[in-house]
């Protein structure tokens, strides 16, 4: 600011018609430039979104969503069933894993730790993790779990677990961050200990700002692919047993159809690209609800 | 203020559950409390545990690779399973050049959608863009990597890269680069990429700039500034930090992305070539394409990718955090 102040020509640029008019027209270039930018990322996205929909619609018919993978995957028939299922199936029990460790880690963070050294060192080396490769995820998982129990839907989990339990740490604590101090104290005034002040009063009022933070975690593991290539296999019928057996996700399916040349693989592969995209849409859209009508009440 | 109070009132042990508060209630109610901490100091552990088996177990795992290597595993590039040879240098070259092009590419776009959301939109347009970033991101890099490999490469190959490649891949220093006609190439890995890191980087931004003082905008707006002028002398210059550590935040991301690079980069082992319009790979890449028909040391040594793959993410990783928290503590005045 001061430079501007000192600047012995600022007098002379604001009084000269031509350093005024070059003023506006940098300033007009910088706004084309800003908007374009907006134009610019909106492109990819329609042409993605648009592509997967027109050409993954079509093979959305019943059978799509019920039948087994076929034998040949050169030739139509057949349907996405069990990698529909299987990742569901998979993200869930990752889910099922990261949340609770996720969330109780968050309340060491906020609750216990505060600014503590060793709050720190975990706030410091979750944010690290978030950036920790998902292809990295999977040899890791693959080292310490498929080599001695063979390829299952549980190894995905496993890799897709360790992707979520940063993201849902760093979301959860940021929320337990914004439940007013207030709300402690008065359950502390009415002799509650620390600990069912956070269980009945602390985690109901974030309740919706970490599901929202859930919900992100989930969508961003549900698209996953590189950790369950090593981890999981490619079965062709449907799978329950998650611990036993190979089990398969619609990412697998997409990344094995896309390399074929065959026409009905690809017509597969945008298939199950639409079903994955609706599913990550739907968690995303959800999330954002759920966070508005947060931010909308704390706001209020 | 809701946050700044509940950050000081939380010091541990001035409320009911810290050591010495005797007075409420019984010992067995105070073992609930420390039990509580326990689990939840156990949880925020697992982090540090994952992250140090990562780095153990997979080391272990490459290490007949990295024996037989040695240092020559990053300063070769000569990769040939069936002889035993492991260099990753071209591979390594692959990782960084597509990324660095991601990087030009997405930078421009990701900072002009951060100033515009804060900055320039009309505020009836700001959520939309915000919403137009969160799908952006959501979007699997599968598909990406699918509407890469059918739509894009083969459209970019013949429509793009040739005609460049006959116009200027002759000229001196230009020609160096834009060389080459090939549809699956560094140049579509880096155009990939770059769509993908874009909300990354927007996202991080755009909170950066949040965080300067309306004081100093108005302080520019108040001597004359266009708005051009206010965002140069106001905002970057606050916001410089944060957006360094954004961008290298989205060039950690950058490197370890995997599926979406594997699809579209050619695979092309052994490939170091400025030619940024041919086929080359990188290491993420060659681990997903090459994982399943590899045994022994090969496997190994796509192991021991996965090893320096980790080692460099952490450290662009780090050294971004720590640039971003500096700035977080100066932007709190702390």
């Amino acid at each position: 600011m001061s430079d501007l102040l000192q600047h012995p020509d600022t007098g002379d640029l604001l009084l000269r018609d031509t350093t005024r008019r070059s003023r506006r027209v940098r300033n007009r270039l910088a706004t084309i430039w800003m908007a374009g930018s907006l134009v610019v990322a909106v492109v990819p996205l329609a042409l993605v979104v648009g592509y997967v929909v027109a050409k993954g619609i079509g093979q959305l018919t019943p059978d799509w969503f019920t039948k087994d993978l076929p034998a040949v995957t050169r030739r139509a028939g057949g349907g996405m069933g069990p990698a529909i299922v299987g990742t569901l199936l998979i993200t869930a029990v990752a889910a099922a894993m990261a949340i609770p460790l996720g969330v109780l880690g968050a309340i060491y963070l906020h609750e216990y730790g505060g600014r503590g050294r060793v709050a720190r060192l975990i706030r410091f080396m979750a944010d690290v993790m978030t950036g920790v490769p998902s292809i990295v995820m999977g040899l890791f998982v693959y080292t310490i779990w498929t080599i001695n129990r063979g390829l299952s839907a549980f190894g995905g989990a496993l890799a897709l677990g360790c992707l979520m339990l940063p993201i849902i740490i760093r979301s959860t604590e940021e929320m337990l961050r914004l439940v007013p101090d207030e709300l402690r104290q008065a359950s502390y005034a009415l002799g509650n200990r620390k600990w069912r002040t956070i269980v009945t009063v602390v985690l109901p009022a974030s309740f919706g700002g970490i599901t929202s933070g859930v919900m992100l975690a989930i969508a961003r593991a549900a698209g996953e692919t590189a950790p369950l290539v090593f981890t999981i296999g490619a079965a062709r019928k449907l799978n329950l047993r998650i611990f036993d057996g190979p089990s398969t996700a619609l990412s697998v399916q997409i990344f094995g159809n896309a390399q074929t040349p065959f026409e009905a693989a690809q017509a597969r592969a945008w298939g199950a690209a639409l079903t994955l995209v609706a599913i990550v849409f739907v968690l995303t859209i959800l999330a954002r609800v759920i966070s508005a009508r947060v931010a909308r009440r704390h706001n209020a | 203020m809701a946050i700044s109070s509940a950050d000081h009132a939380i010091a541990p042990g001035d409320t009911p559950g810290g050591d010495g508060m005797s007075l409420f209630g019984s010992g067995s109610r105070r073992r609930g409390d420390r039990l509580f901490r326990s689990v939840a100091l156990g949880a925020g552990l697992v982090v540090l545990a994952v992250l140090a088996l990562i780095a153990a177990s997979t080391t272990r795992e490459a290490w007949p690779a990295f024996r037989s290597e040695g240092l020559s595993f990053i300063t070769s590039s000569t990769w040939n399973p069936a002889e035993g040879r492991f260099g990753a240098l071209a591979f390594i070259y692959g990782t960084v050049l597509s990324s660095v092009l991601a990087l030009l590419l997405s930078v421009p776009v990701s900072l002009g959608i951060a100033l515009y959301a804060n900055e320039a939109a009309p505020s009836r347009i700001r959520r939309p863009v915000i919403y137009v970033m969160d799908l952006l991101a959501a979007i699997p890099s599968v598909v990406y990597g699918l509407w890469g490999i059918i739509v894009l490469a083969p459209f970019l190959g013949p429509n793009v890269y040739a005609p460049i490649d006959r116009a200027v891949g002759g000229w001196p220093i230009i020609g160096w680069f834009l060389h080459g006609t090939s549809g699956r190439s560094f140049m579509t890995a880096g155009i990939i990429l770059a769509i993908m890191i874009t909300p990354i980087i927007t996202s991080l931004s755009r909170e950066v700039i949040a965080t300067v003082p309306a004081a100093q905008r108005e302080a520019a707006y108040g001597m004359g500034a266009t708005r051009w002028e206010m965002i140069r002398t106001a905002v970057l210059p606050w916001g410089r930090g944060g957006i360094v550590g954004a961008v290298m935040l989205g060039l950690g991301r950058a490197m370890g992305e995997t599926i979406a690079v594997a699809l579209v980069i050619g695979s092309q082992p052994g490939q170091i070539t400025t030619h940024l319009f041919e086929a080359g790979d990188s290491m993420a890449a060659v681990i997903v394409n090459q994982f399943g028909e590899a045994s022994g040391t090969h496997r190994a040594a796509l192991v021991g990718l996965g090893v320096v793959l980790f080692i460099v993410t952490i450290l662009v990783n780090v050294s971004a955090r720590s640039i971003v928290s500096r700035f977080d503590r100066r932007a709190r005045g702390v």
